[in-house]
């Protein structure tokens, strides 16, 4: 009954032992076992087209296509799974829900499955059944994914990004911890500066790091671009707070952040001449794999953003939604998948083979092994709760998206911290973009 | 019977009036039209159609995967007041003018110099032609490298020769961003130049020159009563490509700054990139890219009408 072959099994048995995780034969047993229980039976015959963003970590990747494979050979369901860079996936997804052909799934950034709010599956049911399985959702995954009642898309986990620095330095600097609020945090960048071991942060078009940083130093000023109703509010005075306080830590920077890219603070950093970034987990990782920096891994710690005025984490985290299209012919076999994958058997081997890349957005994976493995991948856990979605306070979708992807609030510090502009100016042409996106 | 009968269907073909299609096929006039056909319809499906459409597309709010609404000119009026647009505007200019001026100067130097009689010349003449051989992406890297804050090799040097002490903020610094890039171009641009200009040298008649050496000529009068006159027209075909592909450059400026610092660097075309494609407003970026087309039509226009007029060519009351 089930089309499976011995082969299938082997070569995902295969991938999973090079991710260091359990062999072929338990995980299919799993999976042949969930797929009898499960909620949702696959279509007889069924064929799943599935689009995913291009992996960082090769192990993530290999846990990923291990999952797929005993999904296939439990189900019988044909799966053909290819990748897109993270510029790629976006547009093809639209051109997939405009044209109604070519995907069934796909596994895209930020608030994908709000851009077409009539083209996808409704995930209630995944969700609900997640959900009261694993400790329920947390609250800036939920936002991300939900339109009204409904669940447009399954939010698959975060992509986490934190304070990566040098514990020497920080020390020297005379903090025996990393700083918790603002105020601490700048007087440690200036005192890092004065000991010629700098921080450095991207105010370049780096679409993640950017991006990610500057949202957390004007949410931490309890400044949004736009309300809860959509409302453009950028011009206030915690957004001229933020500005301030984002020139004074400029000031602090290793020199030429404002041409960095996402790649840029890792080079640096790895290369030994910047001692605190913001980053993923890659760095680290990066350095765990380099037997020449073995020093530099020692001395390498992650901590949380600090904690702006507001009094509470406003961090943003890059959400990996998945969604299914309401034009695939097999919406039992969309939904089996997704909710196979998020099953503990799989989803903890996954976060392991991402070694941190990855954060679950089910609050029952807290207590996953990847976050205990490495004492210094705990901070990295708790990406999904310390979030605000990509929206902010505002409603999650194509704007919000259109505005970070078009570099708004990135360009409006960058203006004011680079000298170009002054505080009012710098808003003004911010506030003038978002006001035609949200007209 | 029977073949009688067919003898006179036969003989009654030729009294048949030409229908249309007769006339169609062998008109002589007609015949030319079917030769063009295929040219035809290879310019409209892949010049004006693209064009048109990309026309159509900066008049309505159209979003990648999504057909837009007609919005007449809100695009245009929108970027009318927008600062990065202008900025982008003159930054384009800025960087289409100096580049272009000075690789003509490099390109002009290094023809008149391959032209002379050395050793290896033919050898030379290739090895000129190397930054334009090597892709434009590869090379934006490179260079990238080259002026990275952190790594870059000039600071580098400078700093182990002591004349300075930190490094040099070359892509982080507006003007110096300014400077890398249309530095990367030049070097990318001057070859394509030089060896235009050097095959237009070829076809100067030595005995031109011959000529005026027995008349006492300085070889500064040589170059620019000779030389310069008779190369006027190649001058006008290559600056014009050239104009044309550093107006349009994209793939140094997005390899190197993605056009910053602060939109310091950003051309039309990639700002029309980030907009459409990045961002999604396929309609806006369509609006920025049709706002190139005035520029590089004016650019085709003083090259081929102003440049081609004998008078330039050829002193001042000759027309």
């Amino acid at each position: 009954m089930h089309d499976f072959t011995r082969r299938s099994l082997l070569q995902g048995g295969t991938a999973l032992a090079a991710a260091g995780a359990l062999t072929g034969p338990a995980l299919f047993d799993f999976a042949k076992a969930w797929a009898q229980s499960a909620p949702w039976k696959a279509e007889k015959g069924a064929k799943l087209t599935v689009m995913r963003w291009k992996r960082f970590v090769p192990a993530e990747d290999d846990a990923f296509n291990a999952m797929v494979a005993a999904f296939k050979a439990a189900t019988g369901t044909e799966m053909n799974v290819f990748s897109e860079s993270f510029e790629d996936v976006q547009p093809k997804a639209s051109v997939a829900a405009n044209t109604g052909q070519g995907l069934d799934l796909a596994w895209g950034l930020h608030t994908l499955p709000q851009l077409f709010p009539t083209k996808v599956l409704k995930m209630n049911d995944v969700a609900d059944y997640l959900g009261k399985k694993y400790g329920g959702w947390t609250e800036a995954a939920a936002i991300t994914c939900k339109q009204g009642n409904d669940w447009l898309g399954i939010p698959v986990a975060t992509i986490g990004g934190y304070m990566t620095y040098r514990k020497s330095a920080v020390e020297k600097a005379g903090f025996n911890e990393f700083p918790k609020d603002f105020p601490g945090f700048l007087e440690m960048c200036k005192a890092l500066k004065k000991n010629n071991t700098p921080a450095g942060f991207a105010l370049g078009h780096a679409s993640g790091d950017a991006n990610g940083w500057l949202h957390w130093v004007l949410w931490g000023h309890g400044a949004y671009t736009v309300d809860k109703n959509d409302k453009v509010i950028i011009n206030s005075p915690e957004t001229v707070k933020a500005l301030e306080y984002c020139k004074a830590l400029s000031d602090t920077f290793i020199p030429g952040t404002a041409s960095w890219n996402d790649g840029s603070n890792n080079k640096a950093y790895l290369s030994g001449e910047l001692y605190c970034t913001a980053n993923g987990i890659s760095i680290y990782v990066a350095a765990k794999d380099d037997p020449t920096k073995k020093d530099l891994t020692e001395d390498t710690y992650h901590a949380y953003m600090p904690v702006g005025p507001i009094g509470k984490p406003t961090e943003l985290q890059l959400a990996v939604p998945i969604l299914a299209f309401n034009f695939t012919k097999y919406p039992n076999a969309a939904k089996a998948f997704i909710a196979f994958m998020l099953e503990k058997e799989n989803y903890e081997k996954w976060l392991s083979g991402a070694r941190g890349y990855l954060t679950q957005t089910l609050n029952a994976y807290d207590s996953a092994p990847v976050w205990t493995a490495d004492p210094k991948n705990q901070v990295f856990s708790q990406a999904s709760k310390r979030a605000l979605p990509a929206s902010g306070i505002g409603t999650p979708g194509e704007k919000a998206a259109t505005a970070i992807a078009d570099f708004l609030v990135v360009d409006m510090f960058a203006n004011y911290c680079t000298g170009r502009e002054t505080a009012p100016g710098a808003i003004a042409i911010a506030e003038r973009q978002l006001k035609r996106i949200y007209r | 019977m029977a073949d009688i009968a067919l003898e006179s269907k036969a003989a009654r073909r030729p009294i048949r009036e030409a229908t249309r299609w007769d006339q169609l096929r062998a008109n002589r006039n007609w015949l030319g039209f079917w030769f063009m056909l295929p040219a035809m319809a290879f310019l409209i499906l892949f010049l004006a159609y693209p064009l048109g459409l990309g026309v159509w597309i900066s008049f309505t709010d159209a979003r990648i995967g999504r057909t837009g609404n007609f919005v007449g000119i809100e695009n245009y009026e929108w970027l009318w007041d927008d600062s990065i647009f202008w900025l982008s505007v003159f930054n384009t200019l800025l960087y289409t003018t100096v580049a272009s001026a000075i690789k003509f100067a490099i390109g002009l130097y290094l023809a008149l110099l391959l032209n002379e009689n050395m050793p290896f010349k033919a050898m030379l003449r290739a090895l000129v032609l190397i930054p334009f051989i090597v892709p434009t992406v590869l090379s934006a890297l490179a260079f990238w490298w080259i002026f990275d804050s952190q790594f870059s090799i000039i600071s580098w040097s400078l700093k182990q020769m002591g004349l300075i002490t930190e490094n040099i903020n070359f892509l982080g610094d507006v003007t110096w961003a300014r400077i890398c890039v249309i530095f990367a171009n030049i070097w990318r641009g001057v070859p394509f130049v030089a060896i235009t200009l050097l095959a237009g040298l070829q076809t100067v008649s030595p005995s031109l020159y011959e000529a005026a050496t027995l008349d006492g000529a300085t070889s500064w009068q040589r170059f620019r009563f000779i030389t310069y006159p008779l190369l006027t027209p190649i001058i006008a075909v290559v600056m014009t490509f050239s104009v044309l592909f550093t107006f349009t450059d994209f793939q140094l400026i997005w390899a190197m700054t993605r056009g910053g610092p602060v939109n310091a660097t950003h051309l039309m075309a990639t700002l029309s990139y980030q907009r459409a494609i990045i961002g999604g407003t396929l309609g806006e970026g369509a609006a920025i890219s049709n706002a190139m087309i005035p520029f590089l039509l004016a650019a085709i226009m003083v090259s081929w009408f102003g440049l081609q007029r004998r008078k330039w060519q050829q002193g001042e009351n000759n027309d």
